[in-house]
């Protein structure tokens, strides 16, 4: 994807933005400018700097190979995982999988990867639910 | 002498034991996240402000412990740049040049000295630059209505990124994009739910702490995995340091280009638009005019490693200014420390100084003993961050991934937040491959709600006409710097930026 594509996409997303604000309904009472008018702005705006981008590209972004990009897909959708499966199984499994495959994706050997993921999942644990008080997720079994 | 008043005041704030040691931990976190490369002052007062807001500490506190951060990691910025080369954070890119010349010759402890005596003076400098220019802001800014701040958020967008920045299109296109983010939810004065596509988790809008953390931190975690292989081999013997001291002389011999390092980088940072990057750069290039008369710059000169760090801290308290007095953040980290205080209900500007005097005052006087405190860590206990530095990415990047979830978890409790959190991510890491910035964007996300409010408030006192925003002296000027700081670094900063890209690639 060069600037030029992303410029187009910009611009839909800005011309879908625009759509969406003008759907907003109007309440009885309003002030001079309402809820629309600075959606409008903002959304001009980005429409004409996506111009620029399509009109006048100068850079050209480097991508990561094909791996490295299925990668990323794949950390994404660990962090994903790791989002929903936390009020589910609590904090401290889910974060000493997704710690342990983190860390595996970025290198660490296998065992490596699991004893930091152990060490990681139950320090912040013993750090920020023991001493802090903060609340962390919970889960079925209460940790 | 009210200020000293003040600032007696603020020690009162500073000085209890919670907040001594919030100014403790921040200053070595601070340190750890400006020595690790990939991670920066934004990065690391982004991560921890979710984490102090969950813990429920009040404003003065958080206020000390994300500043300590942020003078931590100017300070920490230098120590990779001296060992290994490689610059902790953007703005120890100019201490790269001499600093790890020094390295090489064997000096790697005189050079971090040095670059920590400067980059105290330097802070202490701003601090008392901060102290007194702040106010004086103050009284400016008790003049403005809606009208004038409108127009100073438009300035504060249009001068992003300082003269460096000559592709205005893309700094414009993020600006709107987190402006855009802003407007979602339930509009603050009619009541209407605004570009919420029905979805209730939109109707309270969306934090921008989530924005923060994603763009800042998460987005930081794809680029590890990305750059995973590439990485250049540490070079271990490096970090280990001999002698620490230099002779006296030495110093002394630093010491005026400190001085005038100092002065510029407050200045440098106090204007908006630039930051702590632009202040390094600045007292880099000046003393080299001034002091190379033996050509001895970039090989090594003690001046050449003690300027760029006296101009960057210098320009870190430069840049609390405008954020404090006038609400309106130069930078990328002060824009972050401007978020905090607003999800605290606290709104920087001229009240902030008449509302909550002990978190201003509290700030400054944690700011002059941090610096005391950063002096200890970076140079008598500067080893014990030298080590952190061989921690690699593999178990780096999971730590920060992790207790980003956790602060971001912590403020609501819901995976919604998180999954917005991943895709700030995700969106950071495709526009940083654009190299489209994301300060713009957080900025967007963080001032969008007051850029509004004051521009309704002023349209609803003209009852709708919007020559009202032209009207007043003091907005008309501020329109004409706008112009300017739009439009001056396409004309000069192709020329900027090519120099600073050219010292880039020396490396």
């Amino acid at each position: 994807m060069n600037e030029r594509i992303f410029g187009v996409i910009s611009f839909i997303i800005a011309c879908g933005y625009i759509y969406v604000a003008s759907l907003t309904q109007l309440s009885f009472i309003s002030d001079p400018v309402g809820p629309k008018t600075f959606p409008y702005i903002i959304g001009s705006i980005f429409a004409v700097s996506s111009l620029f981008l399509i009109f006048k590209p100068e850079f050209n972004p480097q991508w990561p190979s094909l791996y490295k990009f299925l990668e990323i897909i794949f950390v994404t959708i660990i962090l994903i995982v790791y989002a929903y499966s936390l009020p589910v199984v609590g904090f401290v499994i889910s974060t000493l999988i997704a710690t342990f495959i983190l860390s595996w994706r970025l290198g660490a050997k296998v065992t490596e990867a699991i004893i930091f993921g152990a060490v990681i999942s139950f320090g912040i644990y013993f750090l920020f639910r023991t001493i802090l008080g903060l609340s962390l997720a919970k889960g079925i079994w209460g940790f | 002498m009210e200020t000293i008043g003040f600032l007696l005041d603020g020690f009162d704030v500073a000085f209890t034991l919670q907040n001594i040691t919030l100014a403790l931990i921040g200053c070595f976190l601070g340190t750890v996240f400006g020595a690790l490369p990939g991670l920066g002052p934004a990065n690391g007062v982004a991560i921890l402000i979710p984490i102090s807001f969950s813990l429920g500490l009040d404003a003065a506190s958080s206020m000390i412990l994300l500043a300590s951060v942020y003078y931590g990691a100017m300070y920490g910025g230098r120590i990779s740049s001296i060992l290994i080369n490689i610059p902790g954070d953007e703005p120890a890119l100019m201490t790269t040049l001499d600093g790890y010349p020094m390295t090489l010759k064997g000096r790697a402890g005189e050079a971090l000295t040095l670059t920590g005596i400067s980059s105290f003076f330097g802070a202490i400098v701003a601090t008392i630059g901060l102290m007194f220019l702040a106010p004086q802001l103050v009284k400016i800014a008790l003049l403005f209505g809606p009208a004038e701040y409108f127009a100073l958020f438009v300035m504060a967008f249009a001068t992003l990124g300082g003269v460096s920045s000559n592709n205005k299109a893309k700094t414009v296109l993020a600006s709107v994009i987190g402006l855009a983010v802003s407007t979602i939810g339930v509009d603050g004065q009619t009541g209407v739910p605004r570009l919420s596509f029905g979805n209730v988790h939109f109707y309270d809008g969306i934090d921008f702490l989530i924005v923060i953390v994603g763009m800042f931190a998460v987005s930081e975690i794809f680029i590890f995995i990305e750059n995973k292989n590439t990485e250049t081999n540490k070079d271990q013997k490096n970090l280990i340091i001999n002698k620490i001291l230099p002779k006296l002389s030495t110093i002394l011999k630093t010491v005026p280009a400190m001085i005038r390092s100092s002065l510029l980088g407050f200045f440098a940072g106090v204007l908006p638009g630039a930051g702590a990057s632009l202040g390094s750069f600045i007292a880099y290039t000046f003393e080299k005019k001034i002091s190379n008369k033996d050509d001895t710059f970039g090989k090594g000169d003690e001046r050449g490693v003690a300027a760029p760090e006296a101009g960057n801290n210098a320009a870190a308290g430069g840049a609390l200014v405008p954020m404090l007095s006038l609400g309106v953040p130069g930078s990328g980290t002060t824009a972050v420390l401007l978020a905090m205080l607003m999800t605290m209900n606290i709104t920087p500007g001229p009240l902030l100084f008449k509302n909550n005097p002990d978190v201003v005052w509290g700030l400054i006087a944690a700011l002059f003993f941090a610096n005391f405190i950063l002096l200890i860590l970076n140079i008598p206990m500067v080893r014990i961050f030298t080590k952190i530095l061989l921690l690699p990415p593999k178990f780096l990047m999971p730590i920060v991934a992790m207790i980003s979830f956790v602060g971001i978890y912590g403020i609501s409790g819901s995976s919604f937040d998180l999954l917005l959190m991943i895709f700030f991510g995700l969106l950071g890491w495709i526009l940083r491959k654009l190299d489209i910035p994301l300060v713009p964007v957080i900025m967007g996300s963080i001032l969008g709600n007051l850029m509004e409010t004051n521009l309704r408030r002023a349209l609803t006192i003209s009852d709708g006409d919007w020559s009202y925003l032209f009207q007043s002296k003091v907005s008309i000027i501020i329109w004409l710097i706008t112009i300017i700081g739009f439009i001056l670094p396409l004309l000069i900063g192709g020329k900027i930026k090519s120099q600073m890209d050219k010292l880039k690639s020396k490396h």
